[in-house]
């Protein structure tokens, strides 16, 4: 059980900066979001590995339960991971109408330019 | 008066969306909402500076929940004086912004504005690693849309490199929250304190993991070396104002540092002792060498400066490393020197570049309009930068300085420091002589000619002239400057606050007394 779940916590990181590296737009929000799913079931065993066992400690049941604030952040993570992907899908796209090309790193003759006399503003 | 902890949060968390629903097309009355927001905001966090000087701790638990188990938000002398900072420093930048209509060039900016407010006053104010990583979320999310504010195609492709690095940077935050829960059981920064003070040196392999990992995401928002390189190509390109409110940005990560490597891995942690310093100080001296060696080197305007932040978080890092209650009062006032001459400079900055037909280009040309009152307040930000006297910058240095003398890499930091001061004062220098004395210089040489070949240029030229900056659009940039003299004018002061700040903070005892009021600071 551990091991399924480290191995997975490992090949989903290790896919997700592969991706990253790969420095073009959907390839990095893939990435992204290959890494926000390894870090979801990274949460969820920080808690320890619990199967079937109620997320309360019950006042005559068993003793044994599973740790219910891993869930609790897990939900705030996805939520928020969720909603990042969004506004870096809206930004690629962004970027990629305005430049015909969705390359993330910019190149020298870029950085010679100043943002504000492209927009006239 | 407890409740009004909360209120540095609420307040702009309240008034955005509805300045983003009701006000959205009606401009006067978004500014005037925002003003007032903001205004309330320094009254505020004014109120909570003078409650937190008495020296007590303040917690105040969310929904009333005690605290391990509910989140709590925590007043101490350096959390109200980073929500004073912030407040101080978001006035100046929205009247900035308003005076020079950055705000009508997007939509939705003094909503964004108001979020990242709150995002920011949260972090400060919050007890609970978990809550801090939200409100991290929080202020970046606003920052996103901030930093794209206006558009264009480099705008957007920048910002697409800065949504990435963050994102990256929260996932990072997410794997390292989540070792140190597994290890230590909690997430709430006084709790924590307390078990990491109980976790014997040989168990200690995961925390020490959690803590490098947590200090990777920290210097991520500090820009720290080797994480530092998504800073100049956001800032250079980011609205001049926005610029000078993200110089709280890199504050956010520094304070993050400040308060969780003191409160909960303190110096005195058996876990990690050493551990942090040994990393931080020799990556406070590259970065204070990257930020020193971009001044001199860069070829615009936008990005001098954004190295110049680089190089003061350096300098600010190494006082920090040192993990001493003066070295420590050292950084905060260097903080909060290194705040304002970063916003100064900004906002004079997007005076000059907007009227200059070079942008911000470092090639001599024709002088703007008001090119000696320019000229006067760029020296005057330039200085307080660099660390010249008369401005807070040397007052800055020279405490810091004197503070890392008995720390074991004192020869390293006044090297670095000192070079670093003198290279960043070349680079200013260049640049400010090439915006304003060669510009003078030229300008006598080729307007003979010009005048009196044909007068319809000259009138055409007259009209597309760049109008002389209002009253105004000049106080904000004045305005920070005005607050580097007083810092400079009332360090003594200042430094006496501040070296409260970082006994509370060492002493750590007050802090865990305050959120856990049951027994278990017994065992500190």
């Amino acid at each position: 059980m551990e091991i399924v779940v480290a191995t997975s916590v490992g090949v989903l990181t290790a896919g997700g900066v592969y991706l990253i590296l790969r420095l073009r737009a959907f390839p990095v929000i893939l990435g992204l979001a290959l890494l926000s799913y390894a870090v979801n079931v990274f949460l969820f065993s920080t808690g320890r590995l619990a199967i079937n066992m109620p997320p309360v400690l019950q006042k005559y049941g068993e003793a044994s339960y599973t740790d219910p604030l891993p869930q609790a952040l897990v939900l705030t993570a996805i939520v928020i991971s969720f909603g990042m992907t969004a506004v870096l899908v809206m930004f690629a796209l962004g970027a990629f109408l305005e430049a015909d090309d969705d390359r993330i790193n910019m190149t020298a003759a870029d950085e010679d330019k100043d943002a504000r006399k492209e927009t006239g503003a | 008066m407890t409740h009004w902890i909360i209120a540095p949060v609420i307040l702009p968390a309240l008034l955005a969306p509805i300045i983003a629903f009701v006000m959205r097309h009606d401009y006067t009355l978004a500014r005037a909402t925002s003003v007032a927001g903001t205004l309330a905001l320094v009254a505020i966090s004014i109120g909570l500076t003078i409650t937190a000087m008495e020296g007590d701790t303040i917690a105040y638990t969310l929904g009333d929940w005690p605290a391990p188990f509910g989140i709590v938000l925590v007043l101490d002398r350096l959390s109200a004086l980073m929500v004073l900072l912030t407040s101080a420093l978001a006035l100046i930048v929205l009247i900035h912004a308003i005076a020079t209509r950055w705000d009508e060039k997007g939509r939705h900016f003094h909503a964004l504005f108001q979020f990242q407010l709150m995002g920011i006053t949260g972090a400060f104010l919050t007890g609970d690693a978990f809550n801090l990583f939200v409100f991290f979320e929080v202020l970046l999310i606003a920052s996103y849309g901030l930093m794209i504010h206006g558009g264009g195609r480099v705008r957007l492709q920048a910002g697409l490199q800065y949504v990435v690095m963050n994102l990256a940077g929260s996932t990072l935050f997410l794997f390292a929250l989540g070792t140190l829960y597994a290890s230590t059981g909690t997430l709430n920064i006084a709790d924590m304190a307390v078990k990491l003070r109980e976790i014997p040196v040989e168990d200690a392999a995961l925390v020490r993991v959690a803590a490098i990992l947590l200090l990777v995401v920290f210097a991520i928002k500090a820009a720290l070396f080797p994480i530092h390189f998504w800073l100049p190509g956001t800032y250079s390109n980011a609205p001049a104002p926005v610029a000078a409110l993200f110089a709280i940005m890199t504050k956010v990560g520094a304070y993050a540092i400040i308060r969780i490597y003191t409160i909960s891995f303190g110096p005195d942690v058996a876990a990690t002792e050493g551990l942090i310093a040994q990393w931080l100080m020799p990556a406070a001296v590259v970065t204070l060498a990257v930020g020193a060696v971009g001044v001199l080197g860069a070829r615009r305007l936008m990005p001098l400066l954004s190295f110049s932040v680089v190089g003061s978080m350096g300098t600010m890092m190494l006082a920090v490393a040192a993990f001493t209650p003066y070295a420590t009062s050292s950084a905060l006032y260097y903080l909060v020197h290194s705040t304002f001459s970063a916003a100064a400079l900004f906002l004079l900055a997007d005076l000059v570049v907007t009227r200059r037909a070079a942008g911000d280009g470092l090639t001599a040309q024709f002088p703007t309009v008001q090119n000696g009152l320019f000229a006067a307040l760029f020296f005057a930000g330039a200085i307080g930068m660099a660390g010249m006297p008369p401005l807070s910058g040397f007052l800055g240095k020279l405490v810091i300085l004197d503070a890392i003398r008995d720390s074991s890499f004192m020869t390293l930091g006044w090297v670095a420091i000192l070079l670093g001061s003198l290279l960043t004062i070349i680079g200013f220098a260049r640049a400010g002589s090439i915006l304003f004395w060669k510009s003078t210089a030229q300008a006598l040489h080729e307007d003979e000619p010009e005048s009196d070949k044909d007068e319809p240029e000259g009138d055409r030229q007259a009209e597309n002239a760049p109008k002389p900056a209002t009253a105004l659009e000049l106080a904000p940039t004045m305005a920070a400057v005005a607050m580097l003299a007083l810092l400079a004018a009332f360090a003594g002061p200042a430094m006496q606050y501040l070296e409260g700040a970082s006994a509370q903070l060492y002493d750590g005892s007050g802090y865990i007394s305050a959120v856990l009021p049951e027994g278990e600071e017994a065992q500190q």
